[in-house]
């Protein structure tokens, strides 16, 4: 199969030395010229300093994961250098300011590009200079004309006036000439796609998700890394006419969004781990009043405040057991940035139709990874299915029971204002009329008709919501399991595999809960060797699918580092558990780039 | 010819609730019931107007017993919900019930918080300085050296002021009442429904059970309606000084009204001019809306 051009640059440096620049500039340029990205910043908590590390990768063909080689160095400082250069291979470019970084031991065919900058830009005391210089180093390496750069630039630049747009393109034009006369240019230059896509993050598709399923009212407490959303639907407010509110803590976004969803508006909020251990009284509160609500939990490294900017995809069970009692939720995770974008509105028309809350794991990998998306795959027109509410008045003077025990358990919903339909919900027990039946007059058999009527409601979930499948070779040696965020580096790891003819198929769980036990048995049936991959160190999936399906896993490939998996990682974990080299059945692969 | 047809007034039997209340015979719960019933009948609600939200307490089983909607939520989590409720639809008139514990404790920080955001909500809080439902502990508003089943000893605390505490936070009405005088408790309500922004009454509500030290005789022996004292509601130093007051005279009345500062969904710029609550707008954005957010993402 042919790969096609498929390159990956990665920027590093301390925070506060502009990385997110150059970056941008960059992701603008590729996303333009309709190549895909995939790119993933590992950061720190921390505002200056420390060591960052955004890895870009740019494809001909769609970019599953961040990849596994770096193509390109940049180094804005020593750090990045003494961190990095080791894993540059024959081919591969560092570049970097001379005047003050130095490389050190490298395998042979590495390109070197030491930069003189302040000779290039006559100007010692600019700390960006180094980045803007490099970015015309890089243009120069990927064989772009330096008017593809210039127009970027001036994008980037115009709304801080002529002065800056030109002083930097000055010295991208210096960088770009040095490197014409120092440097080689790949051989296979950065090619050109028909059409332009565009970029998004992780965060931004869950937001626009929400903004297209007609979510008006989105609260949240800012916490990493889920506060990207907070940030877009911010900005775009009022321009859709969303309200958005900050709150003092996450219980009382949590509450705040019962109570907006109660009155008909269609309501999201997120957060992270901890925030969400905060909001799951609420969770509770929603599925026993019966209010619609989505809850977002953009997953990092835990417990409590954990790794706040390292991934992980250990809150499985928390999501499953947020909030105490016995009730019904939906619980799903996405896939990538555009599944997320899509699951929002899909997630919307299920909790408005049950009545229930539903909860979205994403985790940081997809909501702060940037992403191409081809601007006609963005369809911010979801059917909007509202199920039973009652929003106007419709004649009907009752008498009106807000919890009717119905044949399919979902009662019709009026909201506060219709005249006709007064009623109270709690988060007490009640009967069918709203009155409670916690307090002064238990009842063991109104209790049971409720918990079995608020049941009912979801009996007809599976119909309406896809099944995993069996995607792959038949007759696969080893058939991969794995949830959420992992599909798309799982995908090319199992690229990767074929290519060393192993054969091999997988299944991608994404809806959670109610969980498609029967499908997923029937899928698994006639797997020859079952690994799980996940993202967390007890196996928390594998508990889960055990439970659900009684299906026991022959081997693991786990990783709990704080880093995201690359595609290497899972193929050599699969290679080793084919050749029964894993000892304990886990198999867990070196963090190899540490940032 | 036509005949007008026109409604009989509601009176406050008609806030009447589905069920009677199961409070203990003589708790002070029941004359801000029926005080509240009473408000929004001379003020000509109808109950499909009127949202009561609550948390957990003896108190807070309000919504329950009073006919307009309501929301019985999580312990100290009303205020919060009713924001919520508020904010996506401003034309409902929201009323938050509770009691001490409930908004003074394990609900404090939304206290802070809905005070400063000045949302318009009536905050009525049965403050009865104990924990009722739970048969007896300390509260956040039980007095220094008071003697409980969790401070068997003497209670080492020093209690909450609301009054100044919601006047600091910015509350823009905030008034004491007491459960032995219904006259000014309908005025005190009245007055908080009509004010645009956050309006707290904190009313003695005597739990006659569990709380022997602040009995009605008590307040009786020491309540002063600031009506009598020709206080300045709009002075709130003044408010403050009063409000401090406890051994000998307890104020009540209102304390301190601000009708200078914009409410919170007043200021919210996606509700200029009059725009209709979020909560009944059409979900779908346009076509230019979705065009205009792609073209930045180029």
């Amino acid at each position: 199969m042919s790969q096609g051009f498929d390159f990956s640059i990665a920027i590093g440096g301390a925070a506060g030395q502009g990385i997110a620049t150059p970056g941008n500039i960059l992701a603008r340029m590729f996303v333009r010229r309709g190549l895909h990205l995939n790119a993933y910043n590992a950061y720190q908590s921390i505002i200056r300093g420390g060591h960052i590390l955004l890895t870009m990768r740019v494809r001909e063909q769609e970019a599953l994961s961040h990849g596994d080689h770096i193509n390109l160095l940049l180094c804005l400082n020593q750090d990045t250098m003494t961190r990095h250069l080791r894993h540059l291979g024959p081919g591969a470019y560092a570049v970097y300011n001379a005047d003050n970084i130095t490389p050190g031991e490298h395998q042979d065919g590495v390109h070197l590009c030491g930069m003189p900058v302040t000779e290039l830009t006559g100007d010692a005391k600019n700390k960006l200079a180094q980045n803007t210089a490099a970015l015309g180093v890089i243009a120069h390496v990927l064989g772009l004309d330096f008017e593809v750069l210039e127009s970027a630039l001036t994008l980037q630049f115009q709304r801080k006036g002529e002065a800056v747009v030109s002083s930097n393109v000055a010295v991208a034009r210096a960088g770009y000439e040095y490197s014409s006369a120092n440097f080689t240019p790949l051989a296979n230059h950065l090619p050109q796609n028909p059409d332009p896509l565009a970029v998004w993050t992780g965060n931004d598709a869950l937001a626009m998700g929400g903004a297209a399923a007609g979510v008006k009212f989105y609260c949240a407490y800012p916490m990493s890394p889920s506060t990207g959303v907070l940030h877009w639907m911010a900005k775009n407010a009022r321009e859709l006419g969303i309200m958005v509110r900050q709150v003092e803590d996450e219980i009382g976004v949590a509450n705040m969004a019962v109570g907006a969803a109660h009155t008909g508006a269609r309501t999201m909020c997120a957060t992270s781990g901890g925030g969400f251990a905060l909001m799951t009284e609420a969770i509770g509160s929603a599925a026993m009043m019966e209010i619609p609500v989505v809850f977002i939990n953009v997953m990092r490294a835990g417990p409590s405040t954990g790794v706040p900017t390292k991934t992980e995809q250990g809150d499985l069970w928390q999501a499953l057991g947020a909030s105490q009692g016995d009730f019904e939720r939906i619980v799903v995770a996405p896939q990538d940035a555009h599944d997320a974008f899509s699951t929002i509105g899909e997630v919307f028309n299920l909790v408005d139709r049950y009545q229930c809350p539903a909860i979205v794991l994403s985790d940081l990998l997809i909501s702060e990874g940037t992403f191409s998306v081809p601007p006609d795959d963005i369809d911010m027109f979801p059917p909007i299915e509202r199920g039973k509410l009652i929003r106007e008045s419709n004649g009907d003077a009752g008498p009106y029971n807000r919890y009717l025990d119905t044949a399919d358990g979902i009662s019709p919903r009026a909201v506060p204002g219709v005249p006709g339909h007064v009623h109270v919900v709690a988060t007490d027990e009640h009967d069918e009329e709203g009155i409670l039946i916690s307090d002064e007059f238990t009842n063991p058999i109104k209790r049971r008709q409720m918990v079995e009527k608020r049941a009912r409601k979801l009996d007809d979930y599976f119909t309406r919501v896809a099944a995993p499948e069996v995607e792959g070779d038949e007759d696969a040696e080893v058939t991969l399991v794995g949830w959420g965020s992992t599909a798309g580096v799982i995908e090319e790891a199992m690229e990767q595999l074929r290519a060393d003819g192993v054969k091999v198929n997988r299944i991608a769980v994404k809806w959670i809960l109610p969980f498609h036990a029967e499908a997923v048995t029937e899928a698994l049936s006639g797997a020859r060797k079952t690994l799980i991959i996940e993202n967390n160190h007890s196996g928390q999936f594998h508990r889960y699918l055990r439970s659900e399906t009684g299906i026991t896993a022959d081997g693991h490939i786990r990783k709990y580092d704080g880093e995201p998996f690359m595609p290497h990682h899972i193929a050599d974990g699969v290679r080793a558990h084919l050749a029964g080299s894993v000892s304990g059945g886990v198999f867990v692969p070196d963090q190899e780039i540490l940032v | 010819m036509t005949i007008e047809l026109r409604e009989k007034p509601l009176t406050a039997k008609d806030f009447k609730g589905k069920v009677d209340p199961d409070w203990c015979p003589g708790c002070g719960d029941f004359a801000l019931l029926r005080a509240t019933q009473m408000s929004v009948a001379e003020l000509g609600l109808s109950p499909h107007q009127i949202v009561c939200v609550s948390g957990i307490g003896c108190s807070s089983n309000f919504p329950g017993y009073f006919n307009s909607y309501g929301m019985h939520t999580l312990h100290g989590r009303a205020l919060a919900v009713a924001t919520g409720v508020k904010m996506a639809n401003q034309t409902l008139t929201v009323l938050v019930t509770g009691g001490d514990g409930d908004g003074y404790g394990i609900g404090g920080n939304h206290f802070t918080h809905t005070a400063r955001r000045n949302v318009d909500l009536t905050y009525l809080v049965m403050n009865n300085q104990i924990y009722g439902l739970t048969t007896g502990q300390v509260s956040p508003s039980s007095s220094l050296g008071m003697k409980t089943k969790s401070t068997p000893f003497g209670n080492i605390e020093r209690p909450v002021n609301p009054i100044t505490s919601a006047i600091m936070n910015g509350a823009t009405y905030v008034g004491r009442g007491f459960s032995g005088n219904i006259k000014q408790l309908v005025r005190l309500i009245k007055g908080a429904i009509e004010h645009p922004g956050f309006a707290v009454i904190d009313v003695f509500s005597p739990c006659v059970t569990f709380n022997r030290d602040n009995t009605y005789d008590f307040f009786r022996q020491r309540v002063a309606p600031l009506e009598d004292e020709g206080h300045d509601p709009s002075d709130w130093k003044s408010a403050c000084e009063r409000a401090m007051e406890w051994d000998e005279r307890i104020y009540t009345g209102l304390f301190y009204q601000d009708q200078a500062v914009q409410s919170l969904h007043a200021r919210e710029p996606i509700l200029d001019g009059g725009a209709p609550p979020v909560s009944h707008v059409p979900e779908a954005i346009t076509q230019e809306q979705r065009d205009r957010i792609v073209r930045r993402m180029m």
